[in-house]
């Protein structure tokens, strides 16, 4: 091979660098819409699922028009804010904020047999990045309708079984508060949730640090909801 | 090198295809690669996806390289090829969140992850940087090839021992084994096993084949 003089090896490192910069930064802006697309199709699927209505990525945009019937942004306190729309609030970004700023979504179900489900976003950490998901309530505020689950980094089977039906179908049915009506949250517990236990489910054997950042992610999340859910049981 | 006039599958091409899979094998015998092939190796799916990222990429980076071989200074030579490692797999991961969402978040960050993968790093440095492109392309494919078929083999035990399904589909359910007290291997699904399989893998292979027994 022959020897390459400095002045050559600057040169061809600036066009290198300008191609890949080209082609990267081309293929990033054509491919955008799409992307943004897919993930807004995934935020609809995931939403309904909530609800036990399990969608397709062709029908997910019409399922969710016919199902979701209206949304809300609700306060810390329990209040309602005007005049934001509730499906753009990018729940990862409110999570960060402190509790008192966080503008928190609620939307709303309406089943085929009439029944009203409400219905609210999950964001937490698992073992190695983002969790999130949808966990919908009955009219009551209080017994667990459905939920959903997803995330982007945990390990195909182990904690990314928070992902699958099994897991997510042990949610329903349960409650997020005690007998005396304090808020307790859902327990992920490791060795099996006592049978017919209202407040704990099975933690993933292999995935303890994605279960326990579920659990972390229940409490977190609900507890913001819980003043908004308590004035709307007064009613 | 190979002349021009060479045949495009003549049996020295042919063979760039067929010796990853077995006396060349990039897992077993190079012992290359196998940080990837312990994380996603649980289930079948996402080990078939890989491959197939794996096989896009390493081609293609081949011939980048190997087109580029006789204007590449050696002395950034290592940086060029990571370069081009790294823009492909970012272009694969765009395309497969643009066009296959789903796949895409199967796969994770085990996409990004592909950039350092030491077997195409590996073969380009050790094939592409001499060699012409086709021959560069055909042993992309080969390498690519071996590390898919070891990773399917693991992924298929650990996915069937593991969680009695193959690709999500229930098998071990359906032969009825569990209600005579069959019950699935938790450790299979654990990365321990990946290694172990391997393993196992490498002693069948090299009991067959005494020549690939180190002094």
């Amino acid at each position: 091979m022959r020897d390459f003089s400095n002045a050559y090896i600057f040169r061809f490192s600036a066009i290198m660098i300008i191609i890949v910069a080209v082609l990267l930064s081309g293929a990033a802006m054509l491919l955008q819409p799409l992307q943004q697309k897919n993930v807004e199709i995934e935020k609809k699927k995931s939403i309904l699922a909530s609800i036990n209505i399990e969608s397709t990525r062709k029908n997910a945009e019409t399922l969710y028009d016919k199902y979701i019937k209206k949304t809300l942004i609700i306060d810390a306190q329990g209040n309602e804010i005007q005049g934001e729309n509730a499906f753009k609030i990018d729940m990862k970004e409110e999570m960060s904020k402190p509790v008192n700023e966080r503008k928190l979504p609620v939307y709303f179900g309406v089943l085929d047999n009439g029944g009203q489900k409400v219905i609210v976003p999950l964001q937490g950490k698992g073992l190695w990045g983002p969790i999130y998901g949808y966990i919908s309530f009955n009219e009551d505020y209080k017994t667990v309708y459905g939920a959903t689950f997803n995330h982007d980094k945990e390990t195909p089977g182990l904690g990314a079984e928070i992902a699958t039906r099994d897991f997510q179908k042990q949610f329903q049915g349960k409650t997020i508060f005690d007998k005396n009506g304090k808020f307790i949250s859902i327990l992920v517990k490791k060795g099996g949730a006592i049978p017919g236990s209202p407040n704990e489910v099975d933690a993933i054997s292999g995935g303890t640090l994605t279960s326990k950042g579920l659990q972390v992610m229940l409490q977190d999340c609900l507890s913001d909801y819980v003043p908004w859910f308590n004035k709307q049981m007064k009613k | 090198m190979a002349k021009d006039s060479e045949p495009l599958f003549s049996s020295k091409n042919l063979k760039l295809l067929t010796d990853p899979l077995n006396n060349k094998n990039p897992i077993t015998v190079q012992v290359l690669g196998i940080c990837s092939a312990l994380a996603i190796t649980v289930k079948l799916k996402p080990a078939i996806v890989m491959t197939l990222s794996v096989m896009v990429v390493l081609a293609v980076s081949n011939v980048v390289i190997s087109a580029l071989r006789k204007s590449i200074p050696p002395r950034i030579r290592i940086i060029v090829q990571l370069v081009v490692i790294a823009t492909m797999v970012i272009l694969v991961d765009q395309f497969l969140k643009a066009f296959a969402y789903d796949v895409s978040k199967q796969l994770s960050v085990f996409v990004g992850l592909i950039i350092t993968n030491c077997i195409i790093m590996g073969r380009l440095e050790a094939f592409a940087m001499a060699n012409k492109p086709w021959p560069a392309f055909l042993d992309g494919i080969g390498n690519a090839s071996g590390y898919g078929i070891i990773l399917i083999i693991v992924a298929f035990f650990r996915e069937l021992l593991g969680s009695g399904t193959l690709l999500g589909y229930p098998v071990l359910e359906k032969t009825g084994l569990y209600n005579i007290g069959y019950e699935n291997n938790g450790l299979m699904i654990l990365p321990p096993m990946a290694l172990i399989t391997i393993g196992i893998i490498i002693w069948i292979q090299r009991a067959k084949n005494r020549s690939l027994i180190e002094e």
